[in-house]
């Protein structure tokens, strides 16, 4: 708390009152917003304020009674907005420290989400992710063993921590699944339903796409569970088709039983794979149509497909004027 | 988000939720607790409207899931009506019109 005495602060003051006072007050409104911050900072509160505004009106004017009163009153008054003044000021220091908590909590997401692509012979592989807060509600897993390629996509229901929480269960329960090495899509997806349905809130659900490649048999075999459809390139036709996959989300229904899809991928042939935060953009009113995407993906497709999923990014995020309302995750891959 | 309730004359358990506006991930609390106590209502019947509705995100779908499932647990009819096709392939995709589908023939198949 500011003492009253003949301080710096009040010294200050006075001079930007008598200057304000005698007609220099355009000049003055900027220091005074300086040294309004300044106060603010060293813990002036209100009621300091309007003390130090009577020191110096009693040390330069003399004051009738009814106005030394009148602010004598406002004094008063202005102790019970310093009560609040203080309340705000703990709850911007606790702030912060929930800041520097979700800080830390974002670093481990980030390094649970095995952000790594693989080396692929058979393939150029390219991802992003990139959360509307902090923390993403957003999960992608690509991974190679040698024989086939896997590769996962999800999207969480809602966003920040809560979200976070449930990617970091449907994580480990990836991890844990046995069949996860050599699992087929559909038994990959009615387990993970399993662990998310006994688990996660009523209303809480994921949606997922899990992809297997077989660089043998070039067949790319696939499950959904409510996912938004991903995109399909064919090389020959010069034409993109949606990867129709149709399924559940995870956590609807206990015993949700997933479909699987399979496609053959001739050289040259890409997929490309997104969550809705990328579908449910929204430019200004309008909703960005699945075609405009692909739109966007023809302007780079030519580009190695790291720079691919760099340039929607950017362009998409153009779009929203550089702020993302939801997570947005997107994936692509070159045969 | 803007949420009325209006009781239907004919029957006098049966509401409708007519919600205006949009719907997402600041608005679906207010909305989850106007429509969950409404699926409580043993008996009853609830009939979700969706025809003003023009924006909702997967947050509102999800509280339309726990609307559903709490309305099986407690033998409450839950339908959605006025679906714009935005929404409808919301609904189609993540698989709800299904679930909702599977408890309107009384199945109740969802985990609760």
């Amino acid at each position: 708390m500011g003492t009253m005495e003949d301080g710096p602060q009040l010294a200050t003051y006075r001079d930007l009152l008598i200057r304000y006072m005698t007609h220099e007050s355009e000049l003055v409104i900027e220091e005074s917003e300086l040294l309004s911050d300044f106060l603010q900072e060293h813990g002036v509160s209100p009621a300091d304020l309007v003390t130090m505004h009577l020191e110096v009106m009693k040390q330069t004017r003399t004051l009738d009674r009814a106005t030394l009163r009148s602010m004598e009153f406002l004094i008063n008054m202005m102790a019970g907005y310093g009560r609040e003044y203080w309340e705000h000021q703990e709850l911007k220091h606790k702030q912060k420290q929930l800041d520097k908590e979700i800080d830390v909590a974002a670093e481990v997401q980030k390094a649970l989400i095995e952000g790594k692509v693989p080396h692929c012979d058979f393939a150029d592989i390219g991802a992003i992710s990139e959360p509307a807060k902090k923390m993403s509600g957003d999960y992608y897993r690509i991974v190679n063993d040698g024989k086939r390629l896997a590769v996962t996509i999800a999207d969480i229901v809602g966003k920040g921590i809560p979200a976070a929480m449930c990617m970091s269960m449907i994580k480990y329960a990836m991890d844990s699944i046995p069949e996860n090495k050599q699992g087929a899509p559909s038994s990959i997806l009615a387990n993970l339903n399993r662990v998310v349905a006994r688990n996660a809130d009523s209303s809480m659900f994921v949606t997922m796409f899990y992809g297997v490649y077989d660089p043998v048999t070039h067949v790319f075999s696939n499950s959904s569970a409510g996912h938004e459809p991903g995109f399909y390139y064919s090389a020959q036709q010069d034409c993109f088709f949606d990867l129709e996959a149709r399924g559940m989300s995870l956590g609807l229904a206990s015993g949700s039983r997933y479909k699987e899809y399979a496609r053959v991928i001739e050289p040259g042939d890409m997929i490309f794979l997104l969550t809705d935060g990328v579908t449910e953009i929204r430019k200004d009113r309008d909703f960005i149509e699945r075609e405009h995407i692909i739109k966007l993906i023809r302007r780079s497709m030519h580009l190695p497909a790291a720079r691919i999923v760099r340039r929607v990014l950017y362009e998409l995020k153009r779009m929203q004027h550089f702020e993302l309302t939801d997570d947005f995750t997107f994936i692509a891959m070159k045969f | 988000m803007n949420l009325s309730i209006e009781r239907e004359n004919q029957r006098i358990n049966t509401n409708r939720v007519v919600v205006s506006g949009e719907i997402d991930v600041f608005t679906a609390p207010e909305f989850k607790k106007n429509l969950l106590p409404l699926t409580e209502l043993n008996g009853g019947a609830l009939i979700l409207d969706l025809n003003k509705t023009n924006y909702m995100d997967s947050t509102a779908i999800g509280v339309i899931v726990a609307a559903l499932k709490s309305s099986v647990k407690h033998h409450c009819k839950f339908s959605v009506v006025g679906l714009t096709p935005r929404i409808e392939r919301l609904f189609e995709i993540t698989g709800l019109t299904e679930l909702i589908a599977r408890t309107q023939v009384g199945g109740g198949d969802t985990n609760e």
